[in-house]
């Protein structure tokens, strides 16, 4: 086994029903997080910890975000003929607040929203 | 007396009619009825009028006659009787002009039961309006009859005869009698004549129908009228696909099918082999073969990096201030104290898990900087339960990258150095384990048992031997029970190879590999290769007070800890310790700085943290520092790369520590080059080889080159 298979099983070890949703539950309780959403790419919500309004709401606004985001990417990628490949993988919105961590991913798009303006009191 | 009946019949209609109307109902009783019109004026004159003429001589008579007809009673019994005329006294006296006025009399086809006053409701203006009779209503019918007949001398009757003519010559004769009279023939009997009388006539057939009430009726309805509609849709894409497929591209796709169906049933029989498992894993992932259903994808592998990741930004959010503090913030009361440093508290890392259990080994991973593994068990002889392995990252310091529960409870661990996911794990129950992190089972690749061989008694080191000459990794074991092993990684099995029996020896407490002249079996506690001759190693001993022997960066100088409160370091030519120092109380563990040869840290069981610098000072502790409050500390290890030192406690908590600035300085004190030129410097190891022989040479006469 070389250095290479390691580190990709680190990387990619096979994903374990039970140790995820511990994962999401422990995101949730984390300091400051007030919501985690996951949700598909055009919006609809699968899973959230807020209630449908809130989620539904989020959802849309923050699918059409990343949308948005990997399109600019993609823009991007035109001008830039050195980098086809070029694909957004992570949207951070930070304000006074909160931070908005957007993970977009290939069938889904998983959102955490922590307060970390709360935190340091 | 239709005189009457024409008056009183309106007034009992007038009663059911709404009053509103009264007056046109009043109106067209005046209006509609010519006769009581013209017979008014003679209303109680009408038996005058009928004998005008007699009714005045009756008039006079009565006079004469009243008194004279008592006379001729008596008298002529037998006259005719006289007719008298009895006159109402109200009866109107008419003037002999009046009474020869001819009042003319109008018979109408009137219909004098009809009511004249009918009111009716009107929808179409929303009222009621009077209906006068109409022509219709005024007609009595006394007598109806069906049948056909006609006038002789129409042209209907005409047409007939000639009709019937054609048929045969019988017909006119019994039509004829008929026909001499004006009523018309009745068509019946000439039918059935003809139809009796001349037999075999072709067009006799036209009147076999029913002559009196057959009616020939035909009805033409509509047809319904044809319709074409027409809709344009879309027409579906069109896509041009062509592709050249040779016999290998089959081939290839065959063996990939293949090879997915083998993959699929290995993992129904939930073999073990991990690389050929995950090179399947691959190649399903690359065929684009994982299921992307909705419920696959809430544990997908991309949720797991996705979660991974986000993990470790909240957790990174949530302790910025560490985090800043972790990478910018240098203690500046360092630049006034130059004699003294300080250890600045991060994180701390503990699971609810090991709350309960003592850190008993901890190891940096040598090729993540961040990640380290913490070996969790008991010290104490009558507390030992399963142990744990927990691997920290400092990316993510609220919880466990990975978590490995053992039997029994972790002594020691170790990384290898080429391939940082190989954990070897020695436990208290004897027995070593070797485990891939990266797996994430639970599971070790490889575990000793008594039939491969094991230590009777708790491991407390377990080293990789990395510069082997052999092909075939291999590590080495120490046990209380006097046995050095060495484990070699072979394709299916680990095997036990005792190296050594520690002997007891009256004097001699460390080792080289040929030279073992000890009698009696010692507890082994700790080993350690050299740096550079990787056939030498040291061990420690129980008999021998160490508990510890880091190797150090130059090649024959160690250092050692025990429990009697002493640190001592050694070079392995001499039986004389080089340099000591008494911390006050039993230390736990001791580690040489991997950037500095001469900085070394000592743990002891009060809670300190003691961290020397020889080049500074030779006989204090630059730092001695209280990191927990009640708890024991057991174990202590630096990071390569950062200046961060992490401490373990019997209360299952690792602590890290950030050295202050006087405490990693890299080069002697009054030593003219700067830290960062060391630093930069390629030879940093020779410079750190100079400054500790520099060291020695102040130490002993005989280093002195």
């Amino acid at each position: 086994m070389s250095t290479q298979t390691a580190e990709s099983s680190t990387l990619y070890n096979p994903p374990n029903a039970v140790e995820m949703e511990e994962t999401i539950a422990r995101i949730r309780s984390h300091k400051g997080v007030e919501c985690v959403i996951i949700m598909d790419r055009r919006g609809a919500v699968i899973q959230s910890t807020l209630n449908d309004e809130q989620s539904s709401a989020h959802a849309t606004a923050l699918s059409d975000l990343t949308a948005r985001a990997s399109h600019i990417i993609g823009m991007m990628n035109q001008n830039d003929s050195d980098d086809g490949d070029d694909e957004l993988t992570f949207l951070r919105i930070r304000s006074k607040q909160r931070e908005v961590m957007i993970s977009p991913e290939k069938g889904f798009i998983l959102v955490v929203i922590q307060n970390h303006h709360l935190m340091g009191s | 007396m239709v005189l009457q009946s024409s008056k009183s019949t309106p007034t009992t209609k007038q009663n059911a009619i709404p009053s509103g109307s009264n007056d046109l109902i009043k109106q067209s009783r005046r209006t509609s009825s010519p006769v009581s019109k013209t017979r008014k004026p003679s209303n109680s004159t009408k038996p005058v009028q009928t004998q005008p003429a007699s009714q005045k001589k009756k008039k006079k008579k009565p006079k004469d006659a009243h008194s004279s007809e008592h006379d001729q009673s008596t008298t002529t019994a037998f006259h005719e009787p006289i007719r008298r005329l009895i006159k109402p006294a109200s009866q109107l006296e008419l003037s002999a002009q009046e009474l020869g006025e001819v009042v003319t009399r109008v018979l109408t086809g009137d219909d004098p039961d009809v009511p004249k006053n009918v009111c009716k409701f009107s929808f179409k203006d929303k009222c009621y309006k009077p209906d006068p009779p109409g022509q219709g209503d005024n007609m009595a019918t006394h007598f109806s009859i069906q049948g056909s007949s006609m006038h002789v001398d129409s042209e209907e009757c005409k047409k007939y005869r000639e009709r019937e003519g054609a048929f045969g010559e019988q017909m006119p004769k019994a039509t004829n009698p008929d026909a001499n009279g004006k009523v018309a023939s009745e068509t019946q009997t000439t039918t059935t004549s003809s139809a009796t009388s001349t037999a075999g006539k072709t067009m006799k057939t036209d009147h076999i129908k029913n002559q009196f009430n057959y009616s020939d009726r035909a009805s033409q309805t509509f047809n319904n009228p044809l319709k074409s509609r027409g809709v344009h849709t879309e027409p579906p894409p069109k896509t041009q696909f062509s592709e050249q497929v040779t016999q290998w591209m089959i081939y290839d796709s065959y063996k990939d099918e293949c090879i997915i169906n083998m993959m699929e049933h290995k993992q129904d029989s939930g073999s073990r082999n991990v690389s050929f498992e995950d090179k399947l894993a691959s190649i399903v992932l690359e065929k684009g073969e994982a299921a992307h259903d909705k419920s696959d994808m809430m544990h997908s592998k991309d949720m797991a990096i996705a979660l991974k990741i986000i993990g470790r930004l909240v957790n990174q959010n949530a302790e910025d201030e560490i985090f800043q503090d972790f990478k910018y913030y240098e203690d500046k009361a360092d630049t006034i104290k130059p004699g003294q440093g300080t250890l600045l508290p991060l994180w701390r890392f503990s699971t609810e898990r090991t709350n309960r259990k003592q850190v008993t080994s901890l190891c940096w991973n040598p090729l993540y900087n961040d990640l380290f593994a913490v070996g969790y068990g008991s010290y104490e002889f009558t507390r030992q339960g399963v142990g744990m392995v927990c691997c920290y990252s400092l990316k993510n310091t609220s919880y466990p990258e990975y978590v490995i529960g053992t039997e029994s409870g972790v002594m020691c661990l170790d990384f290898h150095k080429h391939h940082p996911s190989l954990l070897a794990v020695g436990c208290y129950d004897g027995t070593v384990s070797l485990y891939d992190i990266g797996n994430r089972s639970n599971k070790p690749i490889y575990s000793s048992s008594i039939r491969s061989g094991k230590h009777s008694d708790p491991i407390w080191q377990v080293r990789w031997n990395e510069g082997g000459s052999s092909k075939e990794m291999n590590f080495y074991s120490i046990s209380s029970d006097g046995k050095v092993a060495m484990w070699t990684m072979s394709k299916n099995e680990m095997k036990m190879e005792p190296v050594m029996l520690l002997k007891l020896a009256n004097n001699v407490s460390t080792e080289d590999l040929e030279e073992t002249t000890l009698t009696g079996l010692a507890g082994g506690c700790s080993f350690d290769f050299n740096t550079s001759r990787d056939n030498l190693f040291l061990v420690g001993t129980e008999e021998a007070i160490f508990t510890n022997v880091p190797r150090h960066t130059v090649a024959n100088i160690f250092i050692s800890c025990s429990a009697d409160w002493i640190i001592k370091i050694w070079d392995h030519k001499s039986t004389q310790c080089l340099l000591h120092f008494d911390l006050g109380n039993a230390v736990g563990d001791v580690c040489w700085s991997p950037y500095s040869s001469t900085v070394f840290a000592a743990v002891t069981t009060d809670g300190r943290v003691h961290v020397f610098d020889l080049a500074q000072n030779k006989r204090e502790p630059l730092c001695s520092q209280k990191v927990v409050r009640k708890a024991r500390l057991t174990r202590a290890s630096f990071n390569s790369k950062d200046y961060i030192l992490i401490v373990g406690d019997d209360r299952g908590v690792v602590h890290s520590l950030k050295l202050s600035p006087n405490l990693r300085k890299l080069c002697f004190a009054d030593d003219e080059t700067k830290d960062e030129e060391c630093e930069n410097e390629l030879g940093n190891a020779d410079v750190q080889r100079m400054k500790m022989m520099r060291l020695l040479a102040s130490i002993d006469k005989k280093y002195v080159q």
